[in-house]
């Protein structure tokens, strides 16, 4: 098969690279399930992300695509293999890093600005300064009208508004995004994806992000990696070069990216039916 | 492709359309409001009614099942005259003081147990056992147990006030503690929170809306404590005044006292329902939906 277009191209993935921002090298990940059984969630699997790189992730339901997250934070702990945030291997959870959930991770019991201080308080920031932070950070994001609110009084689009102002105050050099954008419908889901790329823009973090859907994974990365049905590993990967900035309402209809979509759902297409028939065997 | 825009029907005339269904609406639920209460003050009236109809015509024996006006003249000579053992408001007082001190106790001691098991896996399992055994004892039983041990002042009530809050208590907490949700944990533990800030903004605030249900159910369980040690044995309180009524066979005091204690769980109640609300106020309002 060709692959070899103008705006994609097969890399192979490359832990050696000494600058990274992320490097996970040959990692096995097996953890026991509490009837004994020995489970394999990911097989030697290498990634690497670059500082200020936008990496996404995308593979068949049940491949491992957000143990891959649990790596970089060190909520999990890998088998064999290492993992390195900015050069030095994960031991605990690193102040670098930011995290947006897929399920809405805010704390209902407090105000908007009392959830984006959060961060900051947490790290023993002081309290009127961690306060002003916030304040200009619920303005960055749209909501200063409603800083006094509560979670449940905001719309799904909202309070994930709300959770990217919680990450993003605490300047993370990594951010990990888990389907954040999963739950919203498509036209917000449209905004929140351009609201992301403005706020990564100012911010030069690297990203790695998550998602089942391909074409958000296109419209936001400079880098697409494909898992294969679980134990997921590295299948291929694909350099996504459409310029930027991206406009995400638009970019959908820009015929390279409807080239590159093509190239990649043939291969992705391929894992998505072995990771259905599997399902659909085995009954789990 | 041409964009089509519904016609404009004229402005005013539709808001002021608005303006009247929402008055209407309004109004039907104030009647309705109102046809509530009625409704509820006749079913009152009619069974206190029948009540006394039926001990006046000796349908019913007073002497057994007392009457209205037979427990409205004990509560009034009560308050008038005192009981037998001294000013009514002194028992009431010394049975609230036992209630109180046992909720106290039962509920800090079941909240703090709750949170510790709750947060560490290994004494939850080593602990669970026993806290199921002492949990299957029928806990009235150690009514008696506290009154030789503690003698027949207030140390008993008390003693048997918090064993009856604690299980019911400590239950919530620790499965508040256990129901926190692992998105919202991992959330502050990336955002940087320590164990022991995790267990306070975390862990506590989520538990709370369980934590808050058990204390409604347990205060009640905290009065019967109290009024079923004073029953076993006492020199004051309202149990004892149950008890006294009971072994003179005056039904009209027996009575009388329920009353007078329902009214007491009654307006406590109700002062912790104002808390809860007070303390959860984050939770949406029941059948709002979407506030704006």
């Amino acid at each position: 098969m060709n692959v070899q277009t103008a705006a994609t191209r097969k890399v192979s993935p490359d832990a050696s690279a000494k600058d990274a921002a992320i490097a996970i090298d040959d990692v096995t990940l097996r953890f026991t399930t509490p009837d004994g059984h020995m489970m394999t969630a990911i097989r030697d699997f290498t990634m690497t992300v670059a500082r200020g790189e936008f990496a996404c992730v995308v593979g068949p339901t049940g491949c491992g695509k957000s143990t891959t997250l649990n790596l970089v934070t060190g909520l999990l702990k890998p088998t064999t293999g290492t993992v390195r945030v900015m050069g030095n291997p994960v031991t605990s959870i690193s102040r670098d890093i930011g995290f947006v959930f897929q399920a809405d991770a805010l704390f209902p019991w407090r105000s908007v600005i009392d959830n984006v201080a959060a961060g900051p308080l947490y790290r023993g920031e002081s309290k009127k300064q961690a306060y002003e932070r916030a304040r200009d950070w619920i303005a960055r994001v749209g909501l200063a009208r409603f800083e006094q609110h509560y979670p449940h009084q905001l719309s799904g689009g909202m309070r994930k508004r709300v959770a990217l102002a919680q990450t993003f105050i605490n300047q993370p050099k990594i951010l990990l995004m888990d389907e954040p954008f999963s739950a919203l419908d498509i036209q917000t889901r449209t905004l929140m994806q351009d609201e992301l790329l403005t706020l990564w823009s100012e911010l030069k973090s690297s990203v790695v992000f998550v998602t089942h859907d391909l074409e958000e994974a296109i419209a936001l990365a400079d880098k697409v990696y494909v898992l294969t049905a679980g134990p997921g590993t590295v299948k291929s990967v694909y350099q996504i070069e459409l310029p930027r900035p991206r406009v995400m309402a638009e970019i959908r209809y820009d015929t390279q990216f409807v080239e590159i979509a093509r190239i990649i759902w043939d291969d992705l297409r391929e894992e998505v039916q072995i990771g259905q028939s599997r399902t659909l065997e085995t009954g789990q | 492709m041409a964009a089509l825009s519904p016609s404009d029907s004229s402005r005013p005339s539709r808001d002021a359309a608005i303006a009247s269904a929402e008055l209407s609406a309004k109004g039907r639920a104030r009647r309705r409001y109102a046809l509530v209460i009625t409704l509820r003050l006749a079913i009152l009236v009619i069974f206190l009614g029948l009540w006394e109809l039926g001990t006046d015509t000796k349908v019913i024996d007073p002497f057994f099942f007392s009457s209205p006006s037979g427990i409205g003249e004990q509560i009034w000579t009560w308050i008038t005259e005192g009981t037998s053992q001294g000013p009514l408001w002194q028992q009431i007082y010394v049975t609230l003081e036992e209630t109180f001190i046992g909720f106290f106790i039962g509920a800090v001691g079941g909240i703090v147990a709750g949170i510790i098991l709750g947060r560490n896996r290994l004494l939850a399992d080593v602990f669970s056992i026993y806290i199921k055994i002492a949990n299957s004892v029928p806990r009235v039983v150690l009514g008696s147990v506290f009154i030789i041990a503690l003698g027949l002042g207030m140390a008993s009530k008390v003693a048997l006030a918090v064993v009856m809050v604690f299980f019911v208590v400590f239950a919530n907490a620790f499965q508040g503690v256990r129901e926190a949700d692992r998105a919202m944990i991992a959330n502050a533990q990336i955002l940087g929170a320590s164990p022991m800030q995790i267990t306070r903004t975390v862990i506590i605030p989520s538990a709370m809306s369980w934590i808050l249900a058990s204390l409604h159910v347990s205060f009640g369980f905290a009065l019967v404590g109290a009024v079923v040690g004073e029953f076993l044995g006492a020199k004051q309180g309202m149990g004892l005044l149950i008890s006294t009524a009971q072994g003179a066979f005056n039904a009209n005091g027996v009575f009388a006292a329920m009353i007078i204690l329902a009214v007491m769980a009654l307006v406590i109640e109700f002062i912790i329902t104002q808390i809860e609300n007070r303390v959860l106020k984050w939770r949406p309002a029941p059948f709002s939906g979407q506030g704006t």
